[in-house]
């Protein structure tokens, strides 16, 4: 019984619910906008990761290596795109 | 009566309704020739219907030749206008409709296109597949690029052109500005042939990571494979932008959003901003397919293996890399501060190093090779100094202090199309024929063929170098005409001739194509280039099941292994083989595609929802569909191995 029992997948689902009440509590709490976003961008980013890994079977395959890799590529060029617009557009703009 | 009205063209000239008449006769003749030979039921079982990457491939190609020469009257047209001071062939408004058709045309719909058709041709071959990972879905990307195409080529007959550069550049782009209908097509003609691309993107990854033939690992690929790998992942990852960023400004211009606008919390630079962030990878998606075919071309005529093959691959995937982390160079006069600027700056300066490893590897290869100047070798031979010239331009542009001199010049456009003609076009063209024989069994002719290169390079240099001049000089580009006392004329002149000896060029390849097909000899046999890769392996032209048995690699240059190595390539024997059914929803999904588009292009809202409906019910009838394929059976694959001789065995 114990074999069958999906302890891995019923973890992921408790901590996803956990991420996801602290990220509501951004909405009943009285907190400054700083605070505010950087727990929603952090819980968001770590739920992400729970889905992809633990219910998508990301690192069960042995596509394991190609899956990251376009995985984290993406991520990187997202993350480029934001902060050069940001930069181009804001930061950096006269 | 007040329904139709919304259609008349509204700048209207006698050249825009000699072309309707031509449209629609053309259109005509195509009907009644179709019919008149009964040909229906063979266009509709063998090539609308089909998933045959092959066929597929081929109808990308045809479509961008035809776009080719659509763009190409445009650019004549361009020329013609600015040939002499104060002229009046084009106004202004007609001048801006015909550079941003030419843009459009010939980035989207000929240079996408023809890249996408070699490789659709080329790459299952090269791998050693049966055909993509996924047939119908590459029937499907076919269609939904040509619904795009034939949306934004009607532009100009029905409701009026775009106007605002292929760039599309907010403000102008917003309703206040452009107040015909033409950004709605230039929207929704892109996002229309953007799914298709995107989707091909998918599949040709898909192809290439898991359809490979045994032994073949991914550092023994032939090389325009790996580049387009890399291309594909450039797809997947730069064209959502375009995507978002179009639906954007279609909120924008058609639901009253202000996304673009420069009022109500809007920023009209962040439409600049999101294009060239698409943009600039797209160039890359543009140019390294054609890197592919040169090494492809240069390693088969110099009759050696190709140099630095790890080097290749490497320096492509840093290009790969670099090539989504510099697009703020198109835009250095926006008004960034100087240390953003430089970032940007660094960036683009840094892709040079790659990209001129990758001339010094090709270099090395026809160092003390045996060149032999086919056709393909001829424009490959061309393409290394001028393209040369084009990147050290390109350089020169890249100093963001200096750009404030360059920016929005002659200078620019001399640049590009400095880059866009001998890189992407003449490796189309050199990719064209050197995979022709593998695509109709005869061979294009090589004396022909050198005539319409000559006529190309030599007018090429005869149309942009004078630009390079006039630009420094200050001819602002997308003007459509100048004053004498300006002195651009003289070397105007001289681009327009250029221009006349390229539109020759064009000519003589058709004429080419007709040639050869009437005359050419159809005994060439398997390999008449003497190549490497495995695509050669097979015979030509290529039959539906690709190889009568999977091959067996052991390095990047398999059938050259087997030619001189004494490697044994086809181990098996010959079993059944297993190939995808032709479908007919692909074009008919398309077809509502199409109507979707032009609905939505003149706000006929019933039009967009019974479109719609139709594509949702085609979605939902494939999903229910049972489609198991089916089996070529060993008997009928003997049958046609002992018409081509029996060979590759």
């Amino acid at each position: 019984m114990k074999e069958l029992f999906p302890i891995k997948q019923v973890n992921g689902f408790v901590f996803s619910l956990l991420l996801t009440i602290v990220a509501l509590s951004v909405y009943f709490f009285d907190m400054s906008f700083q605070l505010g976003m950087t727990i929603l961008l952090v819980t968001a980013f770590i739920q992400a990761g729970v889905q992809l890994i633990i219910f998508m079977h990301a690192g069960e395959s042995e596509d394991k290596g190609t899956i990251y890799t376009s995985t984290i590529y993406g991520v990187v060029i997202a993350l480029f795109t934001v902060f050069g617009s940001l930069l181009a557009m804001v930061w950096g703009y006269m | 009566m007040e329904f139709f009205e919304r259609f008349a063209v509204p700048h209207p000239s006698p050249l825009i309704y000699a072309s309707m008449v031509a449209i629609g006769l053309v259109i005509i003749a195509i009907i009644a020739g179709v019919s008149y030979f009964k040909k229906w039921g063979y266009l509709w079982n063998e090539w609308l219907t089909t998933t045959d990457h092959k066929r597929i491939g081929i109808m990308y190609i045809i479509s961008a030749l035809l776009m080719l020469f659509r763009g190409g009257a445009d650019a004549v047209m361009m020329r013609l206008q600015t040939s002499v001071p104060d002229n009046t062939f084009l106004d202004a408004q007609h001048y801006n409709e015909v550079f941003t058709t030419h843009g459009v045309v010939m980035i989207f719909f000929m240079a996408m296109a023809f890249v996408i058709g070699l490789m659709n041709f080329v790459v299952p071959l090269q791998i050693g597949a049966r055909d993509v990972a996924f047939p119908r879905l590459n029937a499907i990307s076919f269609w939904l690029y040509f619904a795009g195409a034939m949306l934004f080529n009607i532009s100009f007959v029905i409701g009026g052109s775009p106007d605002a550069g292929w760039t599309n550049y907010y403000p102008l782009a917003s309703n206040d500005f452009s107040t015909s209908v033409g950004v709605n097509y230039y929207n929704w003609a892109l996002q229309i042939s953007g799914i298709g691309t995107l989707m091909t993107g998918i599949n040709f990854i898909a192809t290439i990571i898991k359809m490979r033939a045994p032994g073949m690992t991914l550092m023994k690929m032939p090389m325009f494979t790996w580049s387009a790998l890399i291309t594909n992942a450039i797809i997947v990852f730069a064209f959502p932008v375009l995507t978002i960023a179009i639906i954007m400004g279609t909120l924008d211009r058609q639901f009253g959003t202000h996304f673009f606008a420069s009022t109500n919390g809007g920023m009209d630079m962040m439409w600049a901003n999101l294009f060239w962030v698409w943009g600039h990878p797209e160039v890359y998606i543009l140019i390294l397919p054609a890197f592919g075919i040169y090494s492809e071309i240069i390693a088969t005529f110099s009759q050696r293996n190709l140099y630095g093959y790890k080097s290749m691959v490497g320096s492509m995937v840093i290009i790969s890399l670099l090539s989504f982390l510099v697009w703020v160079h198109h835009f250095f006069t926006m008004g960034q501060d100087a240390l953003t600027n430089s970032i940007f700056s660094i960036t683009t300066m840094a892709i040079a190093v790659p990209t001129g490893i990758k001339i010094f590897n090709w270099l090395l290869t026809m160092w003390k090779g045996k060149i032999h100047f086919t056709v393909p070798m001829l424009y490959s031979v061309a393409f290394i100094p001028l393209f040369t010239i084009g990147g050290v331009t390109g350089v020169m542009l890249g100093v963001a202090s200096a750009d404030y001199q360059y920016h929005n010049t002659m200078f620019l456009v001399a640049h590009f199309h400095n880059t866009i003609i001998p890189g992407v076009v003449f490796a189309m063209l050199a990719g064209l024929t050197y995979w022709w024989p593998k695509m109709f069994g005869f061979m294009l002719n090589e004396k022909i063929g050198k005539w319409a290169f000559w006529f190309l390079t030599i007018g090429f240099c005869f149309s942009f170098f004078p630009m390079y001049i006039t630009g420094l000089d200050g001819q602002a580009r997308r003007m459509f005409t100048y004053s004498e006392a300006t002195g651009f004329g003289p070397l105007n002149m001289l681009s327009f001739f250029g221009a006349g000896l390229m539109a020759i060029g064009f000519v003589i390849i058709v004429y080419n194509i007709y040639y050869s097909f009437r005359y050419s000899p159809r005994n060439v046999g398997d390999d008449p280039w003497n190549a490497r890769s495995l695509e050669w392996a097979t015979h030509n032209p290529v039959p539906e099941y690709n190889f009568a048995v999977l091959p067996q690699v052991e390095s990047s240059e398999a059938f050259w292994d087997y030619k001189k190595k004494g490697h044994k390539l086809f181990p098996d024997s010959i079993k059944k083989i297993h190939m995808p059914n032709n479908s007919g929803l692909p074009i008919i999904m398309s077809g509502l595609f199409f109507i979707f588009g032009f609905s939505f292009v003149f706000y006929i809202w019933a039009g967009v929802i019974i479109s719609a409906i139709g594509i949702f019910a085609c979605m939902a009838y494939r999903s229910f569909e049972k489609d198991d394929g089916r089996y070529i059976s060993a008997e009928e694959i003997k049958e046609t191995e002992d018409k081509f001789g029996g060979a590759g065995q």
